[in-house]
């Protein structure tokens, strides 16, 4: 049962000791000594640090802690200067995005990328993996794809009712709301069946209302046996959703361990205070979620 | 927005019923054949008889000037057959390939080469390399050519590098603030006899004035407001451009034209190489105008704020600096030193409807080697192309030498897409 | 001269060679930047890849083989192995453009690929064993005229249209052949492989996120929309049996663009029903106005100021519908709606 492994994995990481680069006992990203210049300023200098299999992992930090370029060095969408990183035991280091892809490590976009003249469900099946008809040759000769792609489409409208939006499958993306198309955006990963999920701010301009709904589908996507780890401004979300939480500060990693463990961290409201002097960690809501990230 | 529009058009429109009846239509506008005459040495050849023919029964003459050529205005497009009166030709030689050519003439001017007798090195290999081989004495006089030519290329670079900078617009129509420059300082100086050098500021000051200040306010401030993408906007600058340049051909013609004063000015040796007062003059204000340009956007309060829109405009909004006004300097400027490159360019070679628009890419090239938005970056990329034209004559065919240049920045873009001055970009 | 020729004359040079060779490089355009969002600003390079390979392998170098001990005549035994020639070398020349700027900012793709139109021109206008400035004239296109199956006759009428017997044949073919890969868009257009390209159009970033090798996908829509250029040029050759290096400039590039945006980018038939409107419209324009000049209606003009007119009105044209009408006259409502680009 996926539910179970994703229950295995959250008591699994109950024994972990809250320490920066801690080993988790069955990681699927391991990086090791990851860092990125532009000109002076570094970036990000990630020394160690390890991502547990079946669990949803929150990286936070302030403004210009470097997590965004990180989760670009980590997805391909940059080149590191130097370091390594593995994923599901193979050496994945400055490998481009779509191979990643392929081996199922998929991510989505702090500004999201629906495709806007595209229809929602043009976009669903854009994420589909393995399609024949992609090949150029192949797509004049439709009876070597269409049996495939009607399965796809089918999957689609299932991965859509799902994601409510079934209703909106023949409009164009661009027609749709902020909210609406993170979740086209997590739906249209889904449809390449990752096994590692990385959100860039899935919380990033989502009305109150559909907050919730997203964050269910969140821990549904984890009780389905897929890893998540999420960039996230908003404490609430990391606090209600994550079994761990890695912090970065300055390019570092400065603090991992359980959420409840990790806000009481005195490094990290520091690092916090040291962005922010006029917020205060510890009030929920409106604190530390201001802002954009760099 | 369409109000914008509508107001652009009245002024297209009102420039053209305008020139009109300036003219008094005389002026012959289209097409034009130009029979170019030169010597075994590519030396060009005077007095020279050149009739054409063509459809409808059109029968032109013309004679070959000091520089070689002749233009005969044609009244449509069409074939015509150019003939050269060999019995015209000092000293009796023959044209090569015969003295018969015919040429199918579309919209713009058609070239017709006429080179006379054989080589007198005897060598078969026809055109490359030009005359003379690779001598000391020529590659200085090409060196200085290039020095002149990078300083023309600069002041229009400049201002098209400013505009990328701070609107990210790839402004092709940015050649075509030259030849409008030019033929401003045309207007002033033959048409209504002002002199040159009373007509040129004038010109230069209208031409900030008009095709800078006007045609931001008018266009592509609308366009900025309306949140037209970049793409879309590039695509607009190309009608614009092919729209200007029609504009001028039809209301000036398509013949080469010069300025009432300094046409004809004999040249100085200065040693082994050869220049025009003019050119010097010219060239030293240039220098001067460059300087100041980039003094001014390192140290004043606007040149300061320029840069940090050029920078992250959305930050530089938010720190207080109205991005909308610097634009509009930025647009002055720009058709500031367009125009005085456009009259740089009619005093020294001529005043022609496509001056820019040649220019243009050899413009591009300079900010691309030199790092798109780089201010400093448009200087040096400008040099390196200005430069690279002319010596580039000394080893590939005259006509070939743009080429060489553009050659040059594809072959950087390979090794370096940032430029040569400019940073790697930061992804994501 | 009356209202009766200048709409003949429009008609004809609507649906004529003219308009055929634009079409067939807006074609190659439309899949370039239309479906897949690349801005090729060069795509005349292609045509003259195409026209001087028919001119140079059929005449030029067959009357005078340079270097002279190449076998050309043997090489090149006929046209359809020079059309075979000049389409391989259009293929050669979209992976050189493409290699070093498919993976730059796109911007920088439109200024490769328009200084490479210029220096293919420049290259070819000043190098005599290529034509050089004169360009080539001759019966290249012998073995296509050869082929025409029409009767022994001056001219063939269908209503006001007259056609000489090898213009017939050549206009025909030329439609046919647009036909053929109007079929062939389409059938790319509507399979997973199209919508990976409108993908990569929208957002790149997203496609690669999604496992896919967009690098891969923009060089296969830069060849195939080279090759489409590659065959207006080739169907340019043998239409005219002229090739000049003074017809190969950037222009052409941009008159594409006009008439694809006229038309309707990224839809199959926008091409074609730019084209048609947009060379009935400037041949209208021109006719029109000289007949009024003819006619003595108007008196401000003269006929050579007729030409830059139509330039201007192409030009003013390119903007408005780039303003206010970017999906052209096939664009669909609800893109509009969206307001995209």
């Amino acid at each position: 049962m996926p539910g179970d492994l994703a229950a295995q994995a959250v008591s699994a990481l109950a024994t972990v000791s809250p320490e920066p680069g801690a080993p988790k006992p069955d990681p699927i990203l391991v990086a090791d000594g990851v860092n990125r210049h532009f000109g002076g300023l570094v970036a990000v200098d990630v020394t160690h640090v390890e991502f547990q299999k079946g669990a949803i992992t929150a990286l936070i930090g302030p403004n210009g802690a470097g997590k965004s370029t990180f989760f670009n060095l980590l997805s391909g969408f940059d080149k590191a200067d130097g370091g390594t990183w593995v994923y599901a035991g193979t050496a994945v280091t400055n490998t481009a995005p779509h191979k990643l892809a392929r081996r199922g490590m998929v991510r989505t976009f702090q500004l999201t990328k629906s495709l806007s003249r595209l229809t929602v469900m043009d976009n669903m099946l854009l994420g589909a993996g393995g399609q024949k008809g992609e090949v150029m040759i192949a797509s004049v000769l439709p009876f070597l794809w269409s049996a495939q792609e009607k399965k796809n489409r089918e999957r689609a409208m299932v991965l859509l009712e799902r994601f409510n939006l079934a209703a909106k499958a023949d409009d164009f993306a661009g027609s749709l709301s902020g909210g609406q198309r993170k979740l086209l955006e997590m739906a249209r990963a889904l449809m390449l069946e990752p096994s590692l999920i990385m959100l860039d701010e899935p919380m990033a301009g989502v009305n109150p209302a559909l907050k919730q709904s997203l964050l269910d589908h969140i821990r549904d996507i984890r009780e389905e046996g897929t890893t998540v780890v999420f960039v996230e401004h908003d404490m609430d979300m990391v606090r209600d959703v994550s079994d761990w939480v890695v912090v970065m500060a300055q390019g570092k990693v400065i603090a991992e361990g359980r959420p409840d463990v990790v806000m009481r961290d005195q490094r990290v409201i520091d690092a916090y205070l040291g962005a922010h002097h006029d917020q205060q960690l510890t009030k929920s809501g409106e604190s530390l979620t201001e802002g954009t990230s760099s | 927005m369409h109000r914008g529009f509508a107001r652009l058009l009245l002024a297209l429109l009102g420039l053209v019923i305008g020139a009109v009846a300036l003219t008094g239509v005389a002026q012959a506008a289209g097409p034009a054949i130009i029979a170019v005459v030169t010597d075994a040495n590519k030396a060009p050849i005077a007095g020279v008889t050149v009739t054409v023919t063509g459809p409808d029964g059109f029968t032109g003459t013309g004679e070959t000037g000091a520089d070689g050529t002749a233009t005969i205005e044609v009244p449509k497009s069409g074939k015509y057959v150019i003939t050269l009166d060999e019995s015209t030709i000092p000293g009796g030689a023959a044209v090569k390939d015969g003295p018969e050519r015919t040429a199918n003439v579309l919209s713009g001017n058609k070239k017709i080469l006429f080179p006379v007798g054989v080589p007198d090195d005897g060598g078969g290999g026809g055109d490359s390399g030009g005359a003379g081989g690779i001598t000391l004495d020529r590659v200085l006089q090409l060196i200085l050519d290039g020095v002149v030519l990078s300083l023309i290329i600069a002041l229009g670079a400049l201002g098209l590098n400013l505009i990328f900078g701070t609107t990210g617009l790839s402004n092709f129509a940015h050649g075509e603030l030259l030849t409008l420059g030019a033929f401003t300082a045309f207007v002033l100086n033959v048409w209504w006899g002002i002199d040159l050098l009373i007509a040129a500021p004038i010109a230069i000051a209208l031409s900030g004035l008009l095709w800078g200040w006007g045609q931001n306010q008018i266009l592509w401030k609308p366009l900025r407001k309306r949140g037209t993408g970049l793409i879309a906007a590039m695509i607009v600058s190309i009608g614009l451009a092919i729209a200007l340049r029609y504009t001028i051909l039809f209301i000036f013609g398509g013949t080469p034209k010069s300025y009432a004063q300094f046409a004809g000015q004999p040249g100085l040796e200065l040693g082994p190489i050869f220049i025009t007062p003019k050119a010097i003059v010219l060239s030293i204000i240039a220098i001067i105008v460059l300087v100041a340009t980039i003094l001014w956007l390192k140290s004043s309060r606007i040149g300061k704020a320029t840069r940090a829109v050029s920078d992250n405009p959305a930050l530089a909004s938010a720190s207080g600096v109205n991005v909308e006004r610097v634009i509009s300097v930025v647009w002055v400027v720009g058709a500031i030193l367009a125009a005085y490159a456009g009259i740089f360019l009619g005093v020294t070679q001529n005043v022609v409807w496509t001056m820019g628009q040649f220019l243009l890419l050899t413009m591009f090239a300079a900010i691309v080697l030199g790092g798109l938005g780089t201010i400093s970056g448009a200087i040096v990329g400008s040099f390196v192309v200005g430069i690279t034209v002319q010596l580039s004559t000394l080893i590939v065919p005259t006509e070939l030498k743009t080429g060489a240049a553009l050659l040059l920045m594809i072959v950087l873009l390979l090794v370096r897409p940032q430029g040569l001055l400019g940073r790697p970009e930061r992804v994501g | 001269m009356d209202l009766g020729f200048v709409l003949t004359q429009s008609i004809t040079q609507a649906i004529g060679v003219t308009a055929i060779i634009y079409l067939l490089a807006t074609m190659g355009l439309n899949i370039q930047f239309g479906y897949t969002g690349l801005l090729n600003f060069g795509q005349i390079a292609f045509v003259a890849i195409g026209a001087y390979a028919i001119g140079v392998f059929m005449i030029q170098w067959q009357q005078n083989p340079w270097p002279s001990w190449m076998p050309w005549q043997t090489l090149v035994p006929n046209l359809w192995v020079a059309i075979l020639y000049a389409l391989l070398l259009s293929v050669i020349l979209a992976l050189i453009l493409g290699i070093p700027t498919l993976r730059l900012r796109a911007d920088y793709l439109a200024i490769v690929t328009i200084a490479t139109g210029e220096i293919i021109r420049l290259a070819f206008k000043s190098t005599d064993p290529l034509g050089g400035s004169q360009g080539i004239n001759g019966k290249m296109g012998q073995d296509f005229y050869d082929l025409n199956p029409f009767p022994q006759q001056d001219r063939f009428d269908f209503g006001p249209l007259t056609y000489t017997r090898a213009d017939l044949w050549v206009v025909i073919c030329g439609w046919v052949v647009i036909g053929l890969l109007l079929l062939l868009t389409w059938a790319l257009m509507r399979s997973p492989w199209g919508r990976v390209l409108k993908g990569i159009r929208e957002d790149e970033d997203a496609v690669r996120s999604l496992g896919k090798n967009t690098y891969l996908r923009k060089m296969q829509a830069l060849i195939l929309g080279g090759l489409f250029g590659a065959l207006s040029g080739i169907f340019w050759a043998i239409a005219k049996q002229s090739v000049q290096p003074d017809s190969m400039v950037p222009a052409f590039t941009f008159f594409c663009y006009t008439i694809l945006i006229l038309g309707g980018a990224a839809r199959v038939m926008g091409p074609v029903l730019g084209a048609i409107i947009f060379w009935f419209l400037l041949v209208f324009v021109e006719q029109f106005l000289l007949l009024l000049i003819d006619n003595g209606t108007i008196t401000f003009l003269v006929p050579t100021q007729v030409g830059p007119i139509r330039f201007i009105l192409v030009g003013l044209g390119l903007m408005l519908l780039m303003i206010y009408r970017p999906q052209g006259i096939l664009g669909d409502k609800k893109e509009l709606a969206l307001d995209a680009r």
